[in-house]
Protein backbone atom coordinates (compact mmCIF):
# COMPACT_ATOMS: atom_id res chain seq x y z
CA UNK A 1 0.00 0.00 0.00
CA UNK A 2 2.78 2.37 0.91
CA UNK A 3 4.61 1.56 -2.30
CA UNK A 4 1.50 2.26 -4.37
CA UNK A 5 1.15 5.66 -2.75
CA UNK A 6 4.82 6.50 -3.25
CA UNK A 7 4.67 5.40 -6.88
CA UNK A 8 1.57 7.51 -7.40
CA UNK A 9 3.31 10.64 -6.09
CA UNK A 10 6.38 10.03 -8.23
CA UNK A 11 4.35 9.43 -11.37
CA UNK A 12 2.07 12.39 -10.76
CA UNK A 13 5.03 14.72 -10.25
CA UNK A 14 6.45 13.44 -13.55
CA UNK A 15 3.09 14.05 -15.23
CA UNK A 16 2.84 17.61 -13.90
CA UNK A 17 6.44 18.34 -14.85
CA UNK A 18 5.81 17.02 -18.35
CA UNK A 19 2.66 19.10 -18.74
CA UNK A 20 4.49 22.22 -17.56
CA UNK A 21 7.24 21.40 -20.04
CA UNK A 22 4.67 21.27 -22.83
CA UNK A 23 3.33 24.74 -22.22
CA UNK A 24 6.68 26.34 -21.46
CA UNK A 25 8.89 24.76 -24.11
CA UNK A 26 10.13 27.19 -26.70
CA UNK A 27 10.38 24.75 -29.53
CA UNK A 28 7.47 22.45 -30.47
CA UNK A 29 9.72 19.37 -30.70
CA UNK A 30 10.59 19.69 -27.01
CA UNK A 31 6.93 20.27 -26.21
CA UNK A 32 5.91 17.09 -28.01
CA UNK A 33 8.60 15.08 -26.23
CA UNK A 34 7.49 16.43 -22.83
CA UNK A 35 3.95 15.45 -23.68
CA UNK A 36 5.19 11.91 -24.41
CA UNK A 37 6.77 11.84 -20.95
CA UNK A 38 3.60 13.15 -19.30
CA UNK A 39 1.41 10.61 -21.08
CA UNK A 40 3.73 7.76 -20.14
CA UNK A 41 3.48 8.81 -16.49
CA UNK A 42 -0.30 8.98 -16.81
CA UNK A 43 -0.36 5.48 -18.22
CA UNK A 44 1.64 4.36 -15.19
CA UNK A 45 -1.03 5.92 -12.97
CA UNK A 46 -3.67 4.05 -14.98
CA UNK A 47 -1.81 0.84 -14.20
CA UNK A 48 -1.92 1.70 -10.50
CA UNK A 49 -5.68 2.15 -10.88
CA UNK A 50 -6.05 -1.34 -12.40
CA UNK A 51 -6.95 0.09 -15.80
CA UNK A 52 -4.61 -2.13 -17.78
CA UNK A 53 -6.35 -1.87 -21.14
CA UNK A 54 -6.55 1.93 -20.98
CA UNK A 55 -2.88 2.13 -20.00
CA UNK A 56 -1.84 0.01 -22.97
CA UNK A 57 -4.05 2.01 -25.33
CA UNK A 58 -2.61 5.23 -23.94
CA UNK A 59 0.92 4.13 -24.79
CA UNK A 60 0.03 2.62 -28.17
CA UNK A 61 -2.37 5.25 -29.47
CA UNK A 62 -1.23 8.46 -27.82
CA UNK A 63 2.50 8.05 -27.53
CA UNK A 64 2.77 5.71 -30.48
CA UNK A 65 0.52 7.26 -33.09
CA UNK A 66 -0.81 10.71 -32.21
CA UNK A 67 2.44 12.17 -30.96
CA UNK A 68 4.41 10.68 -33.84
CA UNK A 69 1.95 12.49 -36.09
CA UNK A 70 2.62 15.68 -34.12
CA UNK A 71 6.37 15.25 -34.47
CA UNK A 72 6.00 14.56 -38.16
CA UNK A 73 4.00 17.74 -38.72
CA UNK A 74 6.31 19.85 -36.54
CA UNK A 75 9.27 18.72 -38.59
CA UNK A 76 7.39 19.06 -41.89
CA UNK A 77 6.24 22.60 -41.17
CA UNK A 78 9.69 23.87 -40.18
CA UNK A 79 8.67 26.99 -38.28
CA UNK A 80 11.06 29.85 -37.90
CA UNK A 81 12.36 29.75 -34.31
CA UNK A 82 11.99 33.43 -33.52
CA UNK A 83 8.29 33.32 -34.27
CA UNK A 84 7.98 30.49 -31.79
CA UNK A 85 9.62 32.40 -29.00
CA UNK A 86 7.21 35.29 -29.16
CA UNK A 87 4.39 34.81 -26.72
CA UNK A 88 1.38 37.03 -26.51
CA UNK A 89 1.54 40.33 -24.74
CA UNK A 90 2.18 40.22 -21.02
CA UNK A 91 -1.37 41.29 -20.37
CA UNK A 92 -2.87 38.26 -22.04
CA UNK A 93 -0.26 35.95 -20.51
CA UNK A 94 -1.13 37.20 -17.07
CA UNK A 95 -4.85 36.92 -17.76
CA UNK A 96 -4.50 33.36 -18.99
CA UNK A 97 -2.40 32.32 -16.02
CA UNK A 98 -4.82 33.99 -13.62
CA UNK A 99 -7.82 32.34 -15.27
CA UNK A 100 -6.16 28.95 -15.13
CA UNK A 101 -5.16 29.36 -11.49
CA UNK A 102 -8.68 30.42 -10.48
CA UNK A 103 -10.05 27.36 -12.24
CA UNK A 104 -7.44 25.20 -10.49
CA UNK A 105 -8.49 26.65 -7.13
CA UNK A 106 -12.12 25.90 -7.86
CA UNK A 107 -11.33 22.33 -8.88
CA UNK A 108 -9.17 21.70 -5.83
CA UNK A 109 -11.84 23.06 -3.48
CA UNK A 110 -14.52 21.02 -5.22
CA UNK A 111 -12.39 17.89 -5.06
CA UNK A 112 -11.56 18.35 -1.39
CA UNK A 113 -15.20 18.57 -0.40
CA UNK A 114 -16.21 15.80 -2.74
CA UNK A 115 -17.40 12.64 -1.10
CA UNK A 116 -18.59 9.56 -2.83
CA UNK A 117 -20.39 6.46 -1.72
CA UNK A 118 -17.90 3.81 -0.64
CA UNK A 119 -16.98 1.58 -3.54
CA UNK A 120 -18.76 -1.69 -3.98
CA UNK A 121 -15.35 -3.40 -4.15
CA UNK A 122 -17.02 -6.17 -6.08
CA UNK A 123 -15.60 -8.10 -8.97
CA UNK A 124 -15.27 -6.53 -12.39
CA UNK A 125 -13.18 -3.52 -11.39
CA UNK A 126 -10.07 -4.90 -13.06
CA UNK A 127 -9.86 -3.14 -16.41
CA UNK A 128 -8.42 -6.00 -18.38
CA UNK A 129 -8.76 -6.16 -22.14
CA UNK A 130 -11.30 -8.97 -21.83
CA UNK A 131 -13.51 -7.07 -19.38
CA UNK A 132 -13.42 -3.75 -21.24
CA UNK A 133 -13.81 -5.48 -24.58
CA UNK A 134 -16.84 -7.43 -23.39
CA UNK A 135 -18.44 -4.19 -22.24
CA UNK A 136 -17.48 -2.46 -25.47
CA UNK A 137 -19.12 -5.03 -27.70
CA UNK A 138 -22.30 -5.52 -25.70
CA UNK A 139 -23.54 -2.45 -23.87
CA UNK A 140 -21.56 0.11 -25.85
CA UNK A 141 -21.76 -1.49 -29.29
CA UNK A 142 -23.64 1.41 -30.87
CA UNK A 143 -21.23 4.12 -29.63
CA UNK A 144 -18.41 1.90 -30.85
CA UNK A 145 -19.83 1.84 -34.36
CA UNK A 146 -20.49 5.59 -34.28
CA UNK A 147 -16.87 6.09 -33.24
CA UNK A 148 -15.72 4.17 -36.29
CA UNK A 149 -17.84 6.51 -38.41
CA UNK A 150 -16.14 9.47 -36.72
CA UNK A 151 -12.73 8.03 -37.54
CA UNK A 152 -13.81 7.55 -41.16
CA UNK A 153 -14.90 11.20 -41.29
CA UNK A 154 -11.53 12.20 -39.84
CA UNK A 155 -9.65 10.19 -42.47
CA UNK A 156 -11.69 11.69 -45.31
CA UNK A 157 -11.23 15.18 -43.90
CA UNK A 158 -7.47 14.74 -43.69
CA UNK A 159 -7.30 13.43 -47.26
CA UNK A 160 -9.40 16.31 -48.60
CA UNK A 161 -7.29 18.86 -46.72
CA UNK A 162 -4.05 17.29 -47.94
CA UNK A 163 -4.99 17.55 -51.59
CA UNK A 164 -2.80 19.75 -53.73
CA UNK A 165 -5.55 22.07 -54.84
CA UNK A 166 -8.32 22.82 -52.43
CA UNK B 1 -6.00 2.33 -2.49
CA UNK B 2 -5.23 5.78 -3.83
CA UNK B 3 -7.73 8.34 -2.49
CA UNK B 4 -10.11 9.79 -5.03
CA UNK B 5 -9.42 13.34 -3.87
CA UNK B 6 -5.75 13.16 -4.80
CA UNK B 7 -6.54 11.75 -8.24
CA UNK B 8 -9.09 14.48 -8.87
CA UNK B 9 -6.65 17.15 -7.73
CA UNK B 10 -3.99 15.78 -10.08
CA UNK B 11 -6.54 15.80 -12.87
CA UNK B 12 -7.48 19.40 -12.03
CA UNK B 13 -3.85 20.49 -11.98
CA UNK B 14 -3.25 18.95 -15.40
CA UNK B 15 -6.45 20.53 -16.73
CA UNK B 16 -5.44 23.98 -15.45
CA UNK B 17 -1.97 23.62 -16.98
CA UNK B 18 -3.48 22.64 -20.33
CA UNK B 19 -5.95 25.53 -20.18
CA UNK B 20 -3.19 28.03 -19.43
CA UNK B 21 -1.25 26.67 -22.39
CA UNK B 22 -4.25 26.86 -24.71
CA UNK B 23 -4.88 30.48 -23.70
CA UNK B 24 -1.36 31.84 -23.66
CA UNK B 25 0.37 30.08 -26.53
CA UNK B 26 -0.22 31.44 -29.99
CA UNK B 27 1.22 28.76 -32.23
CA UNK B 28 -1.59 26.51 -33.44
CA UNK B 29 0.46 23.35 -32.94
CA UNK B 30 1.12 24.36 -29.34
CA UNK B 31 -2.60 25.00 -28.87
CA UNK B 32 -3.34 21.50 -30.18
CA UNK B 33 -0.77 20.04 -27.76
CA UNK B 34 -2.43 21.89 -24.88
CA UNK B 35 -5.76 20.42 -25.95
CA UNK B 36 -4.14 16.98 -25.67
CA UNK B 37 -3.22 17.77 -22.06
CA UNK B 38 -6.82 18.78 -21.37
CA UNK B 39 -8.09 15.49 -22.80
CA UNK B 40 -5.54 13.49 -20.82
CA UNK B 41 -6.63 15.22 -17.60
CA UNK B 42 -10.24 14.34 -18.30
CA UNK B 43 -9.23 10.74 -19.04
CA UNK B 44 -7.54 10.58 -15.66
CA UNK B 45 -10.71 11.80 -13.95
CA UNK B 46 -12.76 9.14 -15.75
CA UNK B 47 -10.37 6.37 -14.76
CA UNK B 48 -10.29 7.65 -11.18
CA UNK B 49 -14.07 7.49 -10.91
CA UNK B 50 -14.08 4.09 -12.58
CA UNK B 51 -11.57 2.91 -9.98
CA UNK B 52 -13.36 4.23 -6.95
CA UNK B 53 -16.86 3.30 -8.08
CA UNK B 54 -15.85 -0.16 -9.25
CA UNK B 55 -17.53 0.40 -12.61
CA UNK B 56 -15.79 -0.23 -15.91
CA UNK B 57 -17.97 2.21 -17.86
CA UNK B 58 -15.53 5.02 -17.17
CA UNK B 59 -12.75 3.16 -18.93
CA UNK B 60 -15.00 2.61 -21.95
CA UNK B 61 -15.59 6.38 -22.05
CA UNK B 62 -11.82 6.91 -21.97
CA UNK B 63 -11.57 4.68 -25.04
CA UNK B 64 -14.07 6.91 -26.85
CA UNK B 65 -12.28 10.07 -25.73
CA UNK B 66 -9.11 8.70 -27.26
CA UNK B 67 -10.92 8.04 -30.55
CA UNK B 68 -12.23 11.62 -30.58
CA UNK B 69 -8.73 12.90 -29.79
CA UNK B 70 -7.27 10.91 -32.67
CA UNK B 71 -9.82 12.30 -35.13
CA UNK B 72 -9.34 15.83 -33.79
CA UNK B 73 -5.56 15.64 -34.09
CA UNK B 74 -5.74 14.22 -37.60
CA UNK B 75 -7.96 16.99 -38.93
CA UNK B 76 -6.31 19.72 -36.84
CA UNK B 77 -2.81 18.90 -38.03
CA UNK B 78 -4.04 18.64 -41.62
CA UNK B 79 -5.48 22.14 -41.24
CA UNK B 80 -2.17 23.33 -39.77
CA UNK B 81 -0.26 21.93 -42.76
CA UNK B 82 -2.69 23.59 -45.18
CA UNK B 83 -2.34 26.92 -43.36
CA UNK B 84 1.42 26.74 -43.58
CA UNK B 85 1.25 25.84 -47.27
CA UNK B 86 -1.24 28.56 -48.18
CA UNK B 87 -0.24 31.47 -45.96
CA UNK B 88 3.08 30.38 -44.43
CA UNK B 89 1.68 31.26 -41.02
CA UNK B 90 1.30 29.10 -37.94
CA UNK B 91 0.16 31.67 -35.41
CA UNK B 92 -3.48 31.81 -34.49
CA UNK B 93 -3.48 35.62 -34.24
CA UNK B 94 -2.53 36.00 -37.87
CA UNK B 95 -5.41 33.93 -39.17
CA UNK B 96 -8.30 36.32 -39.46
CA UNK B 97 -9.88 35.60 -42.81
CA UNK B 98 -12.56 32.99 -43.20
CA UNK B 99 -11.84 31.97 -46.78
CA UNK B 100 -9.02 30.44 -48.72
Amino acid sequence: MEQTSLLFYILSSFAIAGALGVIMARHPVYAVLSLVAALFSLSGIFLLLHAYFVAAIQVLVYAGAILVLFLFVVMLVDMAPERLFRLRTNMLNLGGALFGLVLLWEIVVAACFFTIAPPATGAGTEGTTAAVGALLFTRYALPFEVASLLLLAGIIGAIVLAKKRL
Amino acid sequence: MIPLQELLILSGVLFAIGLIGAITRRNIIMILLSLEILLAAVNLAFVAFSYSLGDLAGQVVVFFVMIVAAAEVTVGLAIAVVLVRQFNKTEADDLRILRW
